[in-house]
């Protein structure tokens, strides 16, 4: 019996990799991916174009605006002489935000009353304004606190100290580089999946596999193999880069990892068998591929978070096996956990697994055109 | 249109009708157009939002008092925050570790003394910084309430406001920040480009698998006829599809569409051009639909979902990724439809990013009409 196996995995790789842009699609894609992803997924804004509105022209506005110039967040791209300027500058996306000083600035600053600050933000990307608020609001309290103590002014009886555990310096980049390292293995498991079984169908090789002694339990074997090896390989070698090239912390225990990656990659198999059995042909095959890729994605939770999703959607995610793995490889990457606390992130994928699987090889014989 | 030798136009029509028969025939293409912006939008628009609400904290004091239940009370008073009490520093330690909090507030036992010294009271404020977006979001959150807590204990005690500069915020647009009002439009962009790309990714490599690409050219029909046909066909259905997700934009999701509708429908065909032209590109190519269906999946989901504009700001990423993202289709649609939807008719963002949409979709046409022509040689 085994020999028939090993023979037909045999064959899954030859079919897989004999076409030599099947190859390169299989490796060059993933590494490329990585590279440009790990680069542009960061919610860190970089030179932000701002536009400075000052119609005070005193020393204390001087100072203020001399903070945004000293901060490297921000790039003044325009100095603004009337309010008519804002509108034209943000329509078009010249700049982000317009800082406004207003013309008694000084003088109220001087004489201790509050001296009101105008920001005008463009909200056509929510998230992205909200995050340059957040940089603004700390350049004035930055403003705020040398100002007082520059004076000897009353300093505010509450301060706040913060921290941040797991990633002291914020980088949104490390929570995201492990977020792609699974998407890019769901992405290669649909590869090598998602249309096999399709293609055998649509050009009849699946019914001379039927009538083979292999049972279907053991040509699904044949399918899952080649497919949980190029996954096992992939992460393994996307995981490499993101430690090594963007220095992301690995700082759990590859037992963790593995165990993980084993089990998401027989869920994502499976759903991509049980997609491939489930299409007469390959067009069908590739809209199933994109009908459970796409959302196992986008509710993830790899860019927005689970928690903010309504109830309904957020139980649409337990079927997710992204979901989980992603839980694991932040928690592995970045927490440190070992195997304890991932263990109940492993079932929920293992089930999905069993499920999927089970269900495919039922459709190989039950599903005949 | 008529003649015996000159019938183009008759032949355009018998290639229409051929390439409408197929769709039909195998109808996961109309699953593709209608059944996938629905499914996709509907999931989507409920279910993405960067809007944190209720983010569970916990609240630590070491010595329960008045003043520090005072400030805590400011925190509890807003939507942002889920709070819940810790026994101790270590219990809430163990909570953010367990991620069932995303952050800690703690007062330290002697805060109602401090609080009266010159030097001020510290308050320690830790976040998980795993979700380092969420976690700047609460740390925003938490410095959001201190300041109104400060000021209204300022008020309360006769003393003058202690930060001499008050930051007043307008937000243009989006005066809400509503990230569902920013999200949804980039949504039409990812799941157009989905569409179209998935709607041809495939059509001319089943022909020439399948042996008909050879029946149809030994037809009076030229290749160029046959690459209009299938562009054609599936432009109507893109269009169709379209409309659709506009619509529910619109009318499910409560997106406002300040732009004109005219400019919103001529840029879209624009973009469903490119998006059709790189389906095709992508299967007369690839030759088989096997390595088609592999390549449609790597170049077009994840590159519109992450180096469009539609969730990372472009002008952040390095210059070379900023460069990769001009080939990304998505973008150009992605800075269209946000701000056709949420600014109005821009001419400045929408004439470059509409003539950069002409340019890709006459680029992909023509590479997939010089190989489908080099085959006939």
């Amino acid at each position: 019996m085994w020999w028939r196996i090993l023979a037909l995995v045999r064959k899954e790789f030859l079919a897989l990799l004999k076409d030599p842009k099947s190859r390169l699609v299989l490796v060059v894609p993933p590494l490329v991916q990585l590279l440009v992803f790990g680069y542009a997924a960061t919610f860190d804004l970089r030179q932000v174009p701002i536009a400075v509105l000052d119609e005070d022209r005193g020393s204390a506005s001087r100072e203020l605006l001399a903070a945004f110039g000293g901060d490297a967040t921000f790039v003044q791209v325009a100095r603004l002489r009337s309010e008519d300027e804002i509108a034209p500058l943000v329509d078009r996306r010249k700049v982000l935000a317009v800082i406004r000083v207003g013309p008694r600035f000084t003088d109220d600053l001087l004489s201790g009353r509050p001296a009101p600050l105008q920001v005008i933000i463009d909200g056509r990307n929510s998230n992205t304004a909200m995050i340059a608020l957040n940089y603004v609001r700390s350049v004035v309290e930055r403003f705020n606190s040398d100002w007082i103590a520059a004076r000897g002014l009353q300093a505010p009886p509450a301060r706040l100290e913060t921290r941040a555990w797991f990633n002291p310096n914020l980088e949104s980049r490390w929570f995201f580089i492990p977020g792609i390292v699974g998407m890019l293995t769901l992405v290669v498991t649909m590869l090598v999946t998602a249309l096999t079984v399709a293609r055998e169908r649509e050009q009849g090789t699946f019914d001379q596999l039927l009538v083979t002694p292999l049972r279907p339990g053991e040509i699904l074997l044949g399918k899952t193999v080649p497919g949980f090896v190029i996954g096992i390989l992939q992460a393994t070698l996307i995981m490499v880069v993101a430690r090594a090239w963007f220095g992301v912390p690995f700082l759990g225990s590859l037992a963790a990892f593995y165990a993980g990656l084993a089990l998401f990659l027989l869920s994502a198999v499976g759903a991509g068998l049980l997609i491939s059995s489930l299409s007469a042909t390959q067009q069908q095959g590739l809209l199933g591929a994109f009908l459970f890729m796409v959302p196992a994605v986008i509710l993830s939770g790899f860019a927005t978070p689970i928690a903010n999703m309504p109830e309904a959607v957020q139980l649409v995610t337990y079927v997710d096996p992204l979901r989980y793995f992603l839980v694991i490889l932040r928690k592995v990457f970045l927490e440190g956990a070992g195997f304890a606390l991932v263990a109940d992130q492993l079932w929920p994928m293992a089930v999905i697994g069993a499920v999927t699987l089970s269900l495919a090889s039922w459709l190989f014989r039950h599903r005949m055109y | 249109m008529s003649g015996a030798r000159g019938g183009a136009g008759m032949r355009l029509r018998g290639l229409l009708r051929k390439e409408f028969l197929q769709i039909v025939r195998d109808p996961s293409s109309i699953a593709i157009a209608f059944l996938m912006p629905i499914f996709l939008l509907t999931l989507f628009g409920y279910g993405v939002s960067l809007d944190a609400d209720h983010v569970p904290i916990a609240l630590v004091q070491d010595a329960p008092s008045r003043d520090g239940a005072d400030f805590l009370a400011s925190i509890r008073g807003t939507h942002y925050f889920a709070p819940r009490e810790a026994a101790s520093m270590a219990e809430a330690e163990r909570l953010l570790r367990e991620g069932k909090v995303n952050g800690i507030v703690r007062l330290p036992a002697d805060f109602p003394r401090r609080l009266r010294e010159s030097s001020g009271a510290p308050i320690q404020v830790v976040v998980s910084g795993v979700d380092a977006n969420t976690a700047r979001l609460v740390l925003g959150y938490v410095e959001g309430a201190w300041g109104t807590w400060l000021s209204s204990r300022a008020a309360r005690l006769g003393q003058e406001a202690s930060s001499p500069v008050g930051q007043q915020t307008r937000i243009w647009f989006n005066a809400e920040l509503r990230s569902r009002n920013y999200l949804v439009p980039g949504l039409v962009a990812i799941i157009m480009t989905l569409i179209g790309a998935l709607l041809t990714a495939l059509v001319m490599a089943r022909e020439w698998e399948r042996g008909t690409m050879e029946a149809l050219l030994v037809t009076p029909a030229s290749m160029t006829e046959v690459l209009l046909g299938k562009l054609g066909a599936y432009f109507v259905l893109g269009t169709g599809g379209m409309f659709l997700t506009v619509g529910l934009a619109v009318w499910l999701f409560d997106v406002p569409l300040r732009g004109s509708f005219w400019v919103l429908w001529a840029c879209s065909s624009l973009f469903l051009l490119a998006a059709l032209g790189m389906g095709l590109t992508i299967s007369t190519l690839a030759r088989s639909q096997f390595v088609a269906g592999q390549v449609a999946i790597i170049t077009t989901f994840l590159p519109a979902f992450l180096l469009s504009g539609f969730i990372f700001d472009i002008g952040s990423m390095p210059p070379v990724v900023q460069a990769i993202t001009h080939v990304i289709v998505a973008r150009y649609f992605v800075a269209i439809v946000q701000t056709l939807f949420l600014a109005g008719d821009v001419w400045a963002v929408v004439v470059p990013n509409a003539l950069a949409l002409a340019l890709l979709a006459a680029a992909f046409l023509a590479i997939t009409w010089r190989k489908s022509r080099k085959r006939l040689d």
